[in-house]
């Protein structure tokens, strides 16, 4: 394996938050983090039924800033503190939303969510399907998540695969400031519960937007780079990285598809079965831990519905299966554009068999059993 | 009714440890035999006409009791969580509340829902097998039947901050058991309805076991009810088989959370007479004469005896009554004939409020299979 010599994200260590307004350098368009704060502002204006609620989201404005200002504009009755309870925290926003209320509560960090999980399991997913589609709730789940911070302990999880295996969520993660201001304003709207992942390594990223915008709704991916050759499936923090990688391929030869799903729940297979018959190879790219993983059961889904179409196995670039490390050791469990690169290398370009799994006592076990004579 | 709490001042906020602290024993105004006694530390005796209330839904609640455990026994609903000897805690909460309030029970409150006017056939649709919540919560203003212990606490307390917002008068009431207050979901609520004055009366029901495991190894308070104290919770504490107590408690438990001052909490001394489902053995874990002891502080009985000499109760009246029981224990046999109506196609109608296309291609699937024979439909048994 390649020694990963990619350097983290630049960006101040957690809590201490970056404000979301700057004003020196002139800013080339708008952060991430700004985006979220003007679509809950914008939610807010749009429907007094918003309220937002969660851990010092009121006067300080979020660990991230990202509900700056909403408790001066709005009141405290709109945007407030909470105890310091997440499963109260969930909780409570059932009972606001059963009662015709729209609440958006934040949980601060990914492993903090973790106290709210029974809420949000056995009772915010499950509500519309237990009460026969009388009770709705739809309430929007913030959560600042991934690595590639320096945080310490417990705030770098990226816990994508346990809303998005627990039927009745919706479970969005945007890429771009554009998204993440569409995709939460479309959140709010929704009818049913949504829990939207915030990649805070992108929350200090930029692209030029005109607010307010609207992208593509839930269910769609977008291709973020076109290409004939690969497609790289990637979410959330993960996309600037697969579009790197792809930058990097084109000099070697490849031309990469980058699709961005955008969206977990509902799941686009559509644009990403239409792209992978077109490329015939695919490899998926996630921090989270792999086993069991969302990349996984994207690398399923594409050999159940494109399996004539690929000229080699799917493939995964994700976190290790250890927990998330200390900051000094993240570079080496993220994924990284050499990562990437050497996936892209081993999807059976000639007809070698993958050498990887071939070692000796190597990892490949009782599958090397099997396997065919190198020629 | 009692308008406030005894010995607070409507005008303040309760603010010193006298004020949150229960009374020394259960406030009760009837002995295990029937006999008055002056233990009601001010509050007020229900009147008569709520008593007579009372009585009814309290010989109702038994009946359903009996008619679902046997039917239970018979397979033909799965275990049935029995509430033999709690009808006073669970009547009492179902009549303090007002038409408007809102209710938050589990699994074990049958008796609560049907006296809240739920139709029997509704509230056991979870043992019949078909739907985890069977009645509309809305049109009932109650939430579903919570089956993991406390998780429904924190959507009370949002809920009646909810309506507080709104500017109505609602006030939610929580029902829950000793087990239910080592859960984190009970203080957590707790916490958020004091810090919030959310209009929210908690009823623990402390029948002495969750499950098989005694109070002792549930908590080492002087009472459950001094869990309110450290919250800034005003509470109580009230003989469970008295429903004249839990009428009065509760009553005067809604008319504070009304009137803006914030939540309280109430602990209910009882006993589960039954076992824990139909499929326990209580005699695994606590002692018959415990049990025979209990018996004779029935809930029913105690206010039965105390309304004959009161001259508040005749056998017509009682017979009508009883009659009325016979109806309803009729109508849930004649519905619980016939396995529940299910469709395959229930799986997915309702998970989310418009299914993702993935959703949409497993429920065609389904659709497609060879249907499932009737009997493979039936709820199992627990």
């Amino acid at each position: 394996m390649t020694a990963p010599t990619r350097t983290p994200d630049p960006a101040p260590p957690v809590p201490v938050a970056t404000p979301v307004t700057r004003t020196d350098p002139p800013p080339a368009g708008l952060t991430m983090a700004a985006a979220l704060n003007h679509a809950l502002r914008d939610a807010m204006s749009a429907d007094d039924r918003v309220l937002v609620l969660g851990e010092d989201v009121g006067p300080l404005g979020g660990v991230f800033r990202i509900t700056d200002g909403l408790t001066a504009a709005f009141g405290a009755d709109r945007c407030f503190d909470t105890p310091l309870a997440e499963a109260g925290i969930v909780g409570f926003a059932v009972g606001l939303a059963m009662y015709g209320f729209r609440p958006v509560i934040e949980l601060q960090f990914d492993a903090f969510a973790y106290p709210g999980y029974e809420q949000l399991f056995s009772h915010v997913a499950k509500m519309g399907a237990r009460t026969a589609g009388r009770v709705r709730l739809p309430m929007v789940v913030r959560v600042p998540y991934g690595g590639g911070v320096g945080a310490v302990e417990h705030h770098s999880d990226s816990g994508e695969a346990y809303y998005a295996h627990t039927a009745g969520l919706k479970v969005v993660t945007p890429a771009t400031p554009a998204d993440a201001y569409s995709l939460l304003r479309e959140a709010v709207e929704d009818p049913d519960p949504v829990v939207f992942l915030e990649p805070k390594r992108l929350y200090w990223s930029r692209s030029p937007v005109q607010l307010p915008v609207r992208t593509e709704p839930f269910g769609a991916a977008v291709a973020r780079r076109t290409g004939t050759d690969v497609t790289v499936v990637a979410y959330g923090p993960t996309v600037p990285l697969a579009l790197e990688a792809a930058e990097a391929a084109a000099a070697r030869g490849w031309s990469v598809e980058v699709i961005d799903l955008r969206t977990l729940v509902p799941f686009d297979d559509e644009t990403l079965v239409a792209s992978v018959r077109r490329t015939g190879r695919c490899v998926v790219v996630h921090e989270a831990q792999g086993f069991a993983g969302v990349g996984a059961e994207i690398a399923a889904r594409v050999q159940e519905r494109c399996f004539h179409s690929l000229h080699a196995p799917v493939l995964r670039v994700t976190g290790f299966d250890v927990p998330y490390p200390a900051p000094k050791l993240e570079r080496h469990f993220l994924p990284s554009v050499e990562r990437v690169l050497g996936a892209i290398a081993r999807l059976q370009w000639d007809d070698e068999p993958d050498a990887r799994w071939l070692e000796a006592g190597g990892a490949g076990g009782a599958a090397g059993a099997v396997r065919p004579e190198r020629p | 009714m009692t308008t406030s709490v005894p010995g607070t001042d409507p005008s303040r906020p309760l603010e010193t440890v006298s004020e949150l602290l229960p009374s020394a024993t259960p406030v009760r105004f009837l002995d295990p035999a029937g006999e008055p006694v002056d233990e009601h530390a001010g509050y007020r005796e229900p009147d008569s006409g709520l008593l007579a209330r009372a009585y009814r839904a309290m010989v109702i609640g038994r009946r359903l009791d009996t008619q679902a455990t046997a039917l239970a026994k018979q397979g033909r609903i799965a275990a049935f969580p029995s509430s033999r000897g709690q009808e006073a805690c669970q009547v009492g909460a179902a009549l303090a509340l007002a038409p408007l309030d809102w209710l938050f029970p589990t699994y074990r409150d049958s008796t609560a829902l049907i006296t809240r006017g739920i139709p029997p056939v509704e509230v056991l649709a979870p043992v019949r097998g078909h739907r985890h919540c069977g009645y509309d919560p809305y049109l009932h203003r109650c939430a579903p039947m919570a089956t993991p212990l406390a998780t429904q606490a924190p959507h009370a307390v949002g809920l009646a901050s909810a309506a507080a917002r709104l500017g109505e008068d609602t006030v939610a009431l929580v029902l829950l058991g000793d087990g239910a207050s080592s859960e984190g979901d009970f203080h957590e609520a707790l916490n958020f309805a004091a810090v919030f004055r959310a209009p929210v009366v908690f009823l623990v029901q402390n029948n002495g076991y969750a499950i098989s495991v005694p109070l002792a190894r549930q908590s080492a308070a002087p009472a459950l009810a001094y869990k309110g104290v450290g919250y800034g919770i005003p509470s109580e504490r009230v003989d469970g088989n008295d429903v004249l107590a839990t009428l009065a408690v509760l009553g005067a438990a809604v008319d504070h959370a009304r009137s803006g001052r914030g939540p309280m909490l109430v602990e209910a001394r009882t006993y589960r007479l039954g076992p824990h489902t139909s499929t326990d053995d209580p005699s695994r874990y606590r002692d018959e004469a415990e049990s025979r002891e209990w018996a004779t502080r029935d809930p029913l009985a105690r206010l039965e005896t105390h309304l004959r000499r009161a001259g508040l109760l005749d056998d017509a009246r009682a017979a009508e009554a009883h009659q009325a029981a016979e109806a309803l224990a009729a109508e849930i046999r004649a519905a619980t004939a016939q396995p529940p109506p299910t469709e395959p196609d229930d799986l997915f109608a309702h998970v989310y409020a418009a299914p993702p296309a993935s959703l949409a291609e497993q429920r065609r699937a389904l659709a497609d299979e060879p249907r499932a024979t009737a009997s493979a439909d039936v709820g199992g048994r627990a």
